[in-house]
Protein backbone atom coordinates (compact mmCIF):
# COMPACT_ATOMS: atom_id res chain seq x y z
CA UNK A 1 0.00 0.00 0.00
CA UNK A 2 2.48 2.16 0.67
CA UNK A 3 3.42 1.91 -2.96
CA UNK A 4 0.45 3.06 -4.27
CA UNK A 5 0.67 6.51 -1.34
CA UNK A 6 3.94 7.31 -2.77
CA UNK A 7 2.21 7.20 -6.38
CA UNK A 8 -0.89 9.71 -5.31
CA UNK A 9 1.57 11.86 -3.68
CA UNK A 10 1.10 14.53 -5.88
CA UNK A 11 -2.77 14.10 -6.48
CA UNK A 12 -5.25 11.69 -8.25
CA UNK A 13 -3.79 9.66 -11.66
CA UNK A 14 -5.75 8.88 -14.39
CA UNK A 15 -5.63 5.22 -15.61
CA UNK A 16 -6.50 3.55 -18.53
CA UNK A 17 -9.72 2.76 -20.72
CA UNK A 18 -10.84 -0.55 -21.93
CA UNK A 19 -8.97 -2.95 -24.49
CA UNK A 20 -11.05 -5.78 -26.07
CA UNK A 21 -12.28 -2.91 -28.08
CA UNK A 22 -9.31 -1.57 -29.27
CA UNK A 23 -7.70 -5.54 -29.96
CA UNK A 24 -10.86 -5.58 -32.03
CA UNK A 25 -10.22 -2.34 -33.84
CA UNK A 26 -7.00 -4.23 -34.86
CA UNK A 27 -8.50 -7.26 -36.04
CA UNK A 28 -9.11 -9.14 -33.03
CA UNK A 29 -11.95 -11.39 -34.01
CA UNK A 30 -15.26 -10.53 -31.49
CA UNK A 31 -15.68 -13.14 -29.03
CA UNK A 32 -11.85 -14.39 -29.78
CA UNK A 33 -9.52 -14.09 -26.20
CA UNK A 34 -7.70 -11.47 -26.45
CA UNK A 35 -4.82 -12.33 -24.07
CA UNK A 36 -3.07 -14.75 -26.38
CA UNK A 37 -2.81 -12.13 -29.02
CA UNK A 38 0.46 -11.13 -26.40
CA UNK A 39 2.18 -13.92 -27.77
CA UNK A 40 0.62 -13.75 -31.87
CA UNK A 41 0.35 -10.26 -31.98
CA UNK A 42 2.33 -7.96 -29.45
CA UNK A 43 2.78 -5.31 -31.41
CA UNK A 44 -0.77 -4.40 -32.06
CA UNK A 45 -1.31 -4.68 -28.01
CA UNK A 46 2.08 -3.11 -27.53
CA UNK A 47 0.07 -0.09 -30.18
CA UNK A 48 -3.49 -0.12 -27.75
CA UNK A 49 -0.84 0.44 -24.81
CA UNK A 50 0.92 2.96 -26.25
CA UNK A 51 -1.85 4.76 -27.28
CA UNK A 52 -2.79 5.14 -23.53
CA UNK A 53 0.19 6.37 -22.37
CA UNK A 54 -0.08 8.68 -25.22
CA UNK A 55 -3.52 9.82 -24.06
CA UNK A 56 -1.93 10.61 -20.44
CA UNK A 57 -2.41 7.63 -18.47
CA UNK A 58 -0.17 7.30 -15.64
CA UNK A 59 -1.09 3.74 -15.26
CA UNK A 60 -1.98 1.23 -17.57
CA UNK A 61 -3.27 -2.25 -17.08
CA UNK A 62 -2.06 -5.07 -19.28
CA UNK A 63 -3.83 -7.66 -21.44
CA UNK A 64 -4.16 -10.38 -19.28
CA UNK A 65 -7.41 -10.11 -18.20
CA UNK A 66 -8.77 -13.93 -19.35
CA UNK A 67 -5.33 -15.56 -18.69
CA UNK A 68 -6.07 -17.68 -15.67
CA UNK A 69 -6.55 -21.64 -15.94
CA UNK A 70 -9.72 -21.47 -15.47
CA UNK A 71 -10.77 -18.93 -18.52
CA UNK A 72 -8.14 -19.99 -20.51
CA UNK A 73 -8.65 -24.74 -19.76
CA UNK A 74 -6.89 -25.36 -23.38
CA UNK A 75 -3.51 -23.87 -22.39
CA UNK A 76 -1.46 -25.24 -20.12
CA UNK A 77 -0.05 -24.05 -17.37
CA UNK A 78 3.51 -22.88 -18.70
CA UNK A 79 1.18 -21.01 -22.07
CA UNK A 80 -0.50 -19.28 -19.23
CA UNK A 81 2.50 -17.99 -17.76
CA UNK A 82 3.94 -16.96 -20.84
CA UNK A 83 1.05 -15.11 -22.27
CA UNK A 84 0.70 -13.48 -18.69
CA UNK A 85 4.45 -12.62 -18.47
CA UNK A 86 4.35 -11.68 -22.07
CA UNK A 87 1.09 -8.85 -21.38
CA UNK A 88 3.25 -7.41 -18.63
CA UNK A 89 6.34 -6.76 -21.03
CA UNK A 90 4.21 -5.31 -23.31
CA UNK A 91 2.44 -2.58 -21.26
CA UNK A 92 6.76 -2.16 -19.53
CA UNK A 93 7.56 -1.47 -22.87
CA UNK A 94 4.97 1.24 -23.39
CA UNK A 95 5.65 2.59 -20.77
CA UNK A 96 9.09 2.28 -21.15
CA UNK A 97 11.03 6.71 -20.82
CA UNK A 98 7.76 7.41 -19.44
CA UNK A 99 6.84 7.47 -15.83
CA UNK A 100 3.35 5.17 -16.37
CA UNK A 101 2.75 2.34 -14.24
CA UNK A 102 2.20 -1.00 -15.20
CA UNK A 103 -0.47 -2.39 -12.97
CA UNK A 104 -1.17 -6.14 -14.34
CA UNK A 105 -5.09 -6.81 -14.97
CA UNK A 106 -6.94 -10.18 -13.44
CA UNK A 107 -10.21 -10.81 -13.93
CA UNK A 108 -12.39 -13.12 -12.10
CA UNK A 109 -12.71 -17.06 -12.87
CA UNK A 110 -16.60 -16.54 -14.40
CA UNK A 111 -17.11 -19.98 -12.24
CA UNK A 112 -19.04 -19.33 -8.96
CA UNK A 113 -17.50 -21.00 -5.62
CA UNK A 114 -20.84 -21.38 -4.27
CA UNK A 115 -22.81 -23.32 -6.82
CA UNK A 116 -19.90 -25.97 -6.61
CA UNK A 117 -18.74 -25.00 -10.02
CA UNK A 118 -15.16 -24.49 -9.38
CA UNK A 119 -13.18 -25.43 -6.11
CA UNK A 120 -11.44 -23.18 -3.56
CA UNK A 121 -8.23 -24.54 -3.64
CA UNK A 122 -8.68 -24.23 -7.73
CA UNK A 123 -9.42 -20.32 -7.50
CA UNK A 124 -6.20 -20.22 -5.17
CA UNK A 125 -4.22 -22.18 -7.85
CA UNK A 126 -5.58 -19.96 -10.46
CA UNK A 127 -4.33 -16.87 -9.16
CA UNK A 128 -0.93 -17.83 -7.56
CA UNK A 129 -0.17 -18.63 -11.11
CA UNK A 130 -1.24 -15.65 -12.89
CA UNK A 131 0.10 -13.34 -10.04
CA UNK A 132 3.12 -14.81 -9.79
CA UNK A 133 3.89 -14.73 -13.60
CA UNK A 134 2.76 -10.81 -13.87
CA UNK A 135 5.28 -10.39 -10.81
CA UNK A 136 8.09 -12.19 -12.73
CA UNK A 137 7.92 -10.00 -15.41
CA UNK A 138 8.02 -6.69 -13.64
CA UNK A 139 4.34 -5.78 -13.08
CA UNK A 140 4.70 -2.72 -10.52
CA UNK A 141 0.92 -3.50 -8.78
CA UNK A 142 -1.60 -6.46 -9.39
CA UNK A 143 -5.59 -5.29 -9.82
CA UNK A 144 -8.00 -8.06 -8.93
CA UNK A 145 -11.00 -6.31 -10.84
CA UNK A 146 -14.44 -7.35 -12.17
CA UNK A 147 -15.27 -8.93 -9.16
CA UNK A 148 -18.93 -10.22 -7.46
CA UNK A 149 -17.85 -12.95 -5.38
CA UNK A 150 -16.31 -10.97 -2.28
CA UNK A 151 -15.03 -14.98 -1.46
CA UNK A 152 -13.57 -15.46 -4.71
CA UNK A 153 -11.97 -11.61 -3.92
CA UNK A 154 -10.58 -13.16 -1.09
CA UNK A 155 -8.87 -16.22 -2.09
CA UNK A 156 -7.52 -14.36 -5.24
CA UNK A 157 -6.30 -12.18 -2.98
CA UNK A 158 -4.48 -14.01 -0.72
CA UNK A 159 -3.04 -15.31 -3.46
CA UNK A 160 -1.86 -11.87 -5.27
CA UNK A 161 -0.47 -11.57 -1.98
CA UNK A 162 1.90 -13.58 -1.54
CA UNK A 163 3.57 -12.05 -4.61
CA UNK A 164 4.87 -9.25 -2.34
CA UNK A 165 3.06 -6.49 -4.69
CA UNK A 166 0.53 -4.08 -3.67
CA UNK A 167 -3.07 -5.86 -4.75
CA UNK A 168 -6.06 -3.68 -5.80
CA UNK A 169 -9.77 -5.16 -5.70
CA UNK A 170 -12.11 -4.01 -7.78
CA UNK A 171 -15.97 -4.65 -7.72
CA UNK A 172 -19.09 -4.64 -10.46
CA UNK A 173 -22.14 -3.32 -8.32
CA UNK A 174 -24.74 -3.63 -10.75
CA UNK A 175 -27.11 -5.47 -8.65
CA UNK A 176 -29.89 -4.63 -6.11
CA UNK A 177 -32.42 -1.68 -6.76
CA UNK A 178 -30.24 0.83 -6.07
CA UNK A 179 -27.55 -0.60 -8.26
CA UNK A 180 -25.17 -0.67 -5.35
CA UNK A 181 -24.22 -4.31 -5.02
CA UNK A 182 -22.46 -6.86 -6.39
CA UNK A 183 -24.64 -10.14 -7.81
CA UNK A 184 -23.86 -12.03 -4.95
CA UNK A 185 -25.79 -9.30 -3.18
CA UNK A 186 -22.37 -7.19 -1.16
CA UNK A 187 -22.52 -3.60 -0.35
CA UNK A 188 -19.91 -1.61 -0.94
CA UNK A 189 -18.93 -1.09 2.58
CA UNK A 190 -18.84 -4.89 2.79
CA UNK A 191 -16.11 -5.37 0.56
CA UNK A 192 -14.10 -2.65 1.26
CA UNK A 193 -13.87 -4.05 5.23
CA UNK A 194 -13.28 -7.25 4.20
CA UNK A 195 -10.47 -6.18 1.50
CA UNK A 196 -8.81 -3.55 3.62
CA UNK A 197 -8.95 -6.29 6.64
CA UNK A 198 -7.34 -9.17 4.26
CA UNK A 199 -4.57 -6.41 3.29
CA UNK A 200 -5.60 -5.29 0.16
CA UNK A 201 -4.15 -1.98 -1.11
CA UNK A 202 -6.74 -0.23 -2.47
CA UNK A 203 -10.61 -1.27 -3.38
CA UNK A 204 -12.65 0.15 -6.11
CA UNK A 205 -15.37 -0.52 -8.44
CA UNK A 206 -15.54 -0.98 -12.09
CA UNK A 207 -17.83 -1.61 -15.22
CA UNK A 208 -21.27 -1.00 -13.87
CA UNK A 209 -23.76 0.64 -15.57
CA UNK A 210 -22.27 4.26 -16.15
CA UNK A 211 -20.21 6.89 -14.70
CA UNK A 212 -23.49 8.29 -12.64
CA UNK A 213 -23.70 5.64 -10.21
CA UNK A 214 -20.08 6.04 -9.67
CA UNK A 215 -20.17 9.29 -6.98
CA UNK A 216 -22.38 7.52 -4.14
CA UNK A 217 -20.35 4.19 -4.49
CA UNK A 218 -16.60 5.98 -4.62
CA UNK A 219 -18.33 7.68 -1.03
CA UNK A 220 -19.37 4.75 0.61
CA UNK A 221 -16.12 2.46 -0.22
CA UNK A 222 -14.23 5.95 1.28
CA UNK A 223 -15.88 5.81 4.27
CA UNK A 224 -15.77 2.50 4.89
CA UNK A 225 -12.05 1.98 4.65
CA UNK A 226 -8.71 3.81 5.28
CA UNK A 227 -7.56 2.29 1.18
CA UNK A 228 -7.31 4.52 -1.86
CA UNK A 229 -10.59 4.31 -3.97
CA UNK A 230 -10.09 2.98 -7.67
CA UNK A 231 -12.99 3.47 -10.37
CA UNK A 232 -13.26 2.83 -14.05
CA UNK A 233 -16.71 3.42 -14.71
CA UNK A 234 -18.20 1.75 -18.23
CA UNK A 235 -18.61 4.59 -21.07
CA UNK A 236 -22.79 4.56 -19.84
CA UNK A 237 -25.22 1.73 -20.81
CA UNK A 238 -24.69 0.14 -24.34
CA UNK A 239 -27.16 0.21 -26.98
CA UNK A 240 -27.81 -3.26 -28.86
CA UNK A 241 -27.44 -2.15 -32.58
CA UNK A 242 -27.93 -5.20 -35.13
CA UNK A 243 -26.67 -7.93 -32.23
CA UNK A 244 -23.34 -5.37 -31.70
CA UNK A 245 -23.32 -3.17 -28.22
CA UNK A 246 -22.09 0.28 -28.89
CA UNK A 247 -21.72 2.51 -26.46
CA UNK A 248 -22.86 6.27 -26.84
CA UNK A 249 -21.35 8.35 -24.01
CA UNK A 250 -19.39 11.30 -25.17
CA UNK A 251 -16.21 11.40 -23.69
CA UNK A 252 -16.28 15.25 -22.38
CA UNK A 253 -19.66 13.90 -20.67
CA UNK A 254 -18.12 10.83 -19.34
CA UNK A 255 -15.05 13.10 -18.15
CA UNK A 256 -17.54 15.88 -16.61
CA UNK A 257 -17.88 13.00 -13.67
CA UNK A 258 -14.70 13.68 -13.16
CA UNK A 259 -15.01 16.56 -10.46
CA UNK A 260 -17.69 14.18 -8.18
CA UNK A 261 -15.61 11.28 -8.60
CA UNK A 262 -12.63 13.13 -6.72
CA UNK A 263 -15.00 14.53 -4.25
CA UNK A 264 -15.92 11.25 -3.80
CA UNK A 265 -12.24 10.21 -2.60
CA UNK A 266 -11.84 8.07 -6.06
CA UNK A 267 -7.74 8.70 -6.83
CA UNK A 268 -7.38 6.40 -9.47
CA UNK A 269 -9.48 7.28 -12.25
CA UNK A 270 -9.85 5.39 -15.54
CA UNK A 271 -12.82 3.93 -17.75
CA UNK A 272 -14.14 0.01 -18.48
CA UNK A 273 -15.86 -1.25 -21.85
CA UNK A 274 -16.72 1.38 -24.47
CA UNK A 275 -13.98 3.46 -23.37
CA UNK A 276 -11.07 4.55 -25.16
CA UNK A 277 -7.86 6.75 -25.19
CA UNK A 278 -10.22 9.74 -26.45
CA UNK A 279 -11.96 9.11 -23.20
CA UNK A 280 -8.39 9.15 -21.25
CA UNK A 281 -7.72 12.33 -23.17
CA UNK A 282 -10.73 13.55 -22.39
CA UNK A 283 -10.67 12.83 -18.01
CA UNK A 284 -6.43 14.19 -17.93
CA UNK A 285 -8.09 17.91 -19.79
CA UNK A 286 -10.98 17.74 -17.20
CA UNK A 287 -8.38 16.76 -14.24
CA UNK A 288 -6.10 19.64 -15.41
CA UNK A 289 -9.10 22.02 -15.27
CA UNK A 290 -10.19 20.52 -12.03
CA UNK A 291 -6.78 21.39 -10.85
CA UNK B 1 -49.47 -33.82 11.85
CA UNK B 2 -46.06 -31.93 10.63
CA UNK B 3 -46.67 -27.78 9.95
CA UNK B 4 -45.70 -27.83 6.17
CA UNK B 5 -45.30 -23.61 6.09
CA UNK B 6 -42.21 -24.97 8.15
CA UNK B 7 -41.52 -26.50 4.54
CA UNK B 8 -41.99 -23.12 2.62
CA UNK B 9 -40.16 -21.32 5.40
CA UNK B 10 -37.19 -23.61 4.53
CA UNK B 11 -37.17 -23.08 0.91
CA UNK B 12 -37.19 -19.61 1.10
CA UNK B 13 -34.54 -19.73 4.24
CA UNK B 14 -32.60 -21.88 1.73
CA UNK B 15 -32.32 -24.46 4.61
CA UNK B 16 -32.27 -28.11 2.81
CA UNK B 17 -31.70 -29.85 6.04
CA UNK B 18 -35.09 -28.48 7.43
CA UNK B 19 -36.67 -28.57 3.74
CA UNK B 20 -35.95 -32.31 3.51
CA UNK B 21 -36.24 -33.22 7.35
CA UNK B 22 -39.91 -31.51 7.13
CA UNK B 23 -40.41 -33.58 3.87
CA UNK B 24 -39.69 -36.89 5.36
CA UNK B 25 -41.96 -35.93 8.16
CA UNK B 26 -44.78 -35.29 5.89
CA UNK B 27 -44.27 -38.11 3.70
CA UNK B 28 -44.46 -40.32 7.14
CA UNK B 29 -47.91 -39.11 7.86
CA UNK B 30 -48.59 -39.80 4.70
CA UNK B 31 -49.57 -36.72 3.11
CA UNK B 32 -49.23 -36.43 -0.62
CA UNK B 33 -46.26 -36.15 -2.49
CA UNK B 34 -48.29 -33.72 -5.20
CA UNK B 35 -50.16 -31.52 -2.79
CA UNK B 36 -45.98 -30.46 -0.98
CA UNK B 37 -44.90 -29.57 -4.24
CA UNK B 38 -48.22 -27.53 -5.87
CA UNK B 39 -49.39 -26.42 -2.27
CA UNK B 40 -45.63 -25.42 -0.87
CA UNK B 41 -42.86 -25.88 -2.57
CA UNK B 42 -43.53 -24.36 -6.04
CA UNK B 43 -45.25 -21.21 -4.15
CA UNK B 44 -42.22 -20.91 -2.13
CA UNK B 45 -39.88 -20.92 -5.06
CA UNK B 46 -42.33 -18.91 -6.59
CA UNK B 47 -41.92 -16.40 -3.85
CA UNK B 48 -37.89 -16.53 -3.74
CA UNK B 49 -37.98 -15.75 -7.69
CA UNK B 50 -40.45 -12.58 -6.79
CA UNK B 51 -37.83 -11.98 -4.22
CA UNK B 52 -35.14 -11.87 -6.71
CA UNK B 53 -36.79 -10.12 -9.42
CA UNK B 54 -37.56 -7.39 -6.84
CA UNK B 55 -34.01 -7.75 -5.86
CA UNK B 56 -34.60 -8.50 -2.27
CA UNK B 57 -32.73 -11.72 -2.72
CA UNK B 58 -29.09 -12.17 -4.53
CA UNK B 59 -27.31 -14.93 -6.16
CA UNK B 60 -26.72 -16.56 -2.53
CA UNK B 61 -30.27 -16.65 -1.37
CA UNK B 62 -31.52 -18.18 -4.83
CA UNK B 63 -28.88 -20.36 -4.94
CA UNK B 64 -29.30 -21.74 -1.58
CA UNK B 65 -33.50 -21.88 -2.15
CA UNK B 66 -33.25 -24.13 -5.17
CA UNK B 67 -30.67 -26.84 -3.27
CA UNK B 68 -33.22 -26.54 -0.11
CA UNK B 69 -35.96 -27.37 -3.07
CA UNK B 70 -33.74 -30.25 -4.61
CA UNK B 71 -33.40 -32.05 -1.19
CA UNK B 72 -37.24 -32.16 -0.69
CA UNK B 73 -37.75 -33.70 -4.53
CA UNK B 74 -34.97 -35.88 -4.09
CA UNK B 75 -37.37 -37.72 -1.54
CA UNK B 76 -40.04 -37.31 -3.56
CA UNK B 77 -38.79 -38.17 -7.08
CA UNK B 78 -39.04 -41.66 -6.39
CA UNK B 79 -42.69 -42.01 -4.80
CA UNK B 80 -43.41 -39.66 -8.14
CA UNK B 81 -41.98 -42.16 -10.05
CA UNK B 82 -43.52 -45.13 -8.87
CA UNK B 83 -46.96 -43.17 -9.08
CA UNK B 84 -46.42 -42.76 -12.80
CA UNK B 85 -46.36 -39.06 -12.23
CA UNK B 86 -44.23 -37.09 -15.25
CA UNK B 87 -41.78 -34.17 -14.07
CA UNK B 88 -43.37 -31.04 -14.40
CA UNK B 89 -41.68 -30.87 -18.12
CA UNK B 90 -38.20 -31.95 -19.13
CA UNK B 91 -35.81 -29.10 -20.65
CA UNK B 92 -32.63 -28.74 -22.25
CA UNK B 93 -30.40 -26.31 -21.53
CA UNK B 94 -26.91 -24.80 -22.26
CA UNK B 95 -24.68 -22.31 -23.51
CA UNK B 96 -24.72 -21.59 -27.04
CA UNK B 97 -21.41 -22.76 -29.23
CA UNK B 98 -18.50 -19.99 -28.91
CA UNK B 99 -19.50 -18.99 -25.65
CA UNK B 100 -18.05 -20.11 -22.21
CA UNK B 101 -20.30 -18.14 -19.73
CA UNK B 102 -22.43 -20.57 -17.35
CA UNK B 103 -22.99 -18.18 -14.53
CA UNK B 104 -26.37 -17.28 -15.84
CA UNK B 105 -27.42 -20.99 -17.43
CA UNK B 106 -26.85 -22.61 -14.31
CA UNK B 107 -29.16 -20.14 -12.05
CA UNK B 108 -32.00 -20.54 -14.73
CA UNK B 109 -31.31 -24.33 -14.39
CA UNK B 110 -31.41 -24.17 -10.63
CA UNK B 111 -34.93 -22.36 -10.81
CA UNK B 112 -36.29 -24.87 -13.84
CA UNK B 113 -35.01 -27.84 -11.23
CA UNK B 114 -36.43 -26.25 -8.27
CA UNK B 115 -39.78 -25.30 -10.01
CA UNK B 116 -39.94 -29.61 -10.45
CA UNK B 117 -38.36 -29.68 -13.93
CA UNK B 118 -36.58 -32.14 -15.38
CA UNK B 119 -33.22 -30.41 -16.21
CA UNK B 120 -30.85 -31.65 -19.25
CA UNK B 121 -27.62 -29.54 -18.29
CA UNK B 122 -25.47 -29.72 -21.84
CA UNK B 123 -23.33 -27.25 -20.20
CA UNK B 124 -21.47 -24.19 -22.30
CA UNK B 125 -19.69 -23.72 -25.47
CA UNK B 126 -22.65 -26.39 -26.60
CA UNK B 127 -22.87 -27.64 -30.75
CA UNK B 128 -26.45 -27.33 -32.08
CA UNK B 129 -25.80 -31.36 -32.53
CA UNK B 130 -26.05 -31.74 -28.94
CA UNK B 131 -29.59 -30.42 -28.58
CA UNK B 132 -30.96 -32.20 -31.12
CA UNK B 133 -29.54 -35.05 -29.72
CA UNK B 134 -31.35 -34.29 -26.52
CA UNK B 135 -34.42 -33.88 -28.49
CA UNK B 136 -34.49 -37.15 -30.16
CA UNK B 137 -33.07 -39.44 -27.94
CA UNK B 138 -33.95 -37.79 -23.91
CA UNK B 139 -37.28 -36.65 -25.02
CA UNK B 140 -36.23 -32.76 -23.94
CA UNK B 141 -39.71 -30.67 -24.68
CA UNK B 142 -38.26 -27.19 -23.88
CA UNK B 143 -35.46 -25.91 -25.19
CA UNK B 144 -33.14 -23.28 -23.07
CA UNK B 145 -30.20 -21.57 -24.92
CA UNK B 146 -27.86 -18.79 -23.33
CA UNK B 147 -25.42 -16.68 -25.18
CA UNK B 148 -23.60 -13.68 -22.73
CA UNK B 149 -21.91 -12.10 -25.67
CA UNK B 150 -23.19 -9.91 -27.88
CA UNK B 151 -20.73 -12.02 -30.66
CA UNK B 152 -22.03 -15.40 -29.80
CA UNK B 153 -25.87 -14.25 -30.06
CA UNK B 154 -25.46 -15.29 -33.73
CA UNK B 155 -24.86 -18.95 -32.35
CA UNK B 156 -29.08 -18.75 -31.29
CA UNK B 157 -30.14 -18.19 -34.29
CA UNK B 158 -27.80 -20.75 -35.77
CA UNK B 159 -28.64 -23.24 -33.38
CA UNK B 160 -32.50 -22.94 -33.53
CA UNK B 161 -31.93 -23.46 -37.77
CA UNK B 162 -30.14 -26.65 -37.26
CA UNK B 163 -33.16 -27.96 -34.97
CA UNK B 164 -35.55 -26.59 -38.28
CA UNK B 165 -32.81 -28.54 -40.81
CA UNK B 166 -32.73 -31.66 -38.25
CA UNK B 167 -36.69 -31.62 -38.25
CA UNK B 168 -37.17 -31.25 -34.42
CA UNK B 169 -38.17 -27.33 -34.69
CA UNK B 170 -41.89 -28.16 -34.44
CA UNK B 171 -41.44 -30.87 -31.37
CA UNK B 172 -40.15 -28.29 -28.95
CA UNK B 173 -40.37 -24.50 -27.56
CA UNK B 174 -37.50 -22.61 -27.43
CA UNK B 175 -36.59 -20.28 -24.77
CA UNK B 176 -33.64 -17.63 -25.10
CA UNK B 177 -31.84 -15.52 -22.29
CA UNK B 178 -28.73 -13.80 -21.43
CA UNK B 179 -27.83 -10.56 -20.68
CA UNK B 180 -27.17 -9.04 -24.19
CA UNK B 181 -30.70 -10.91 -25.52
CA UNK B 182 -33.63 -8.93 -26.14
CA UNK B 183 -37.41 -9.64 -26.85
CA UNK B 184 -36.67 -8.17 -30.23
CA UNK B 185 -33.46 -10.47 -30.99
CA UNK B 186 -35.85 -13.27 -29.57
CA UNK B 187 -38.57 -12.97 -32.37
CA UNK B 188 -36.06 -12.20 -34.98
CA UNK B 189 -34.41 -15.30 -34.78
CA UNK B 190 -38.25 -17.63 -34.04
CA UNK B 191 -37.61 -18.79 -30.67
CA UNK B 192 -40.68 -19.10 -28.98
CA UNK B 193 -39.87 -16.98 -26.03
CA UNK B 194 -37.34 -14.55 -24.01
CA UNK B 195 -36.59 -14.79 -19.89
CA UNK B 196 -35.46 -11.50 -18.97
CA UNK B 197 -34.84 -13.34 -15.37
CA UNK B 198 -34.59 -16.87 -14.48
CA UNK B 199 -37.63 -16.24 -12.89
CA UNK B 200 -39.18 -15.50 -15.93
CA UNK B 201 -37.80 -18.26 -17.82
CA UNK B 202 -39.44 -20.40 -15.34
CA UNK B 203 -42.67 -18.98 -15.81
CA UNK B 204 -42.48 -19.11 -20.11
CA UNK B 205 -41.98 -22.85 -19.37
CA UNK B 206 -44.52 -23.44 -17.29
CA UNK B 207 -47.39 -21.98 -19.32
CA UNK B 208 -45.05 -24.19 -22.43
CA UNK B 209 -45.95 -27.26 -20.46
CA UNK B 210 -49.57 -26.47 -19.77
CA UNK B 211 -49.88 -25.75 -23.20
Amino acid sequence: MKRLLEWLHNGPLITDGAWGTELQRRGLEPGENPDPWNLSHPERVEQVARAYVDAGSRIILTNTFRANPISLPDCSPEQIAEINRAGVAISRRAAESTTAKVIASLGPSGKMLMAGEVTPEEITAAYTLQARACADAGADALLLETFSDPEEASLALAAARATGLPVIVSFVFDSGKNKDRTMMGATPEQVARRMEDEGAAAVGANCGLGPSGFPPISTRLRDACELPIWIKSNAGMPEIVGGEARYTLPPAEFASYLPALLDAGACFIGGCCGTNPDYIRALVEEMRRCA
Amino acid sequence: MPDLNKLNQAILEGDAKTAAAVTQEALDAGIDPSVLIQQHMVPAMDEVGRLYEAEEYFVPELLLAARAMKASLELLRPLLAASGAEPTGRVVIGTVKGDLHDIGKNLVGSMLEGGGFEVIDLGADVAPEKFIDAIQNRGAKIVCLSALLTVTMPSMKKTIEALEQAGVRQDVKVLVGGAPVTPQFATEIGADGYGETANAAVALARRFVQG
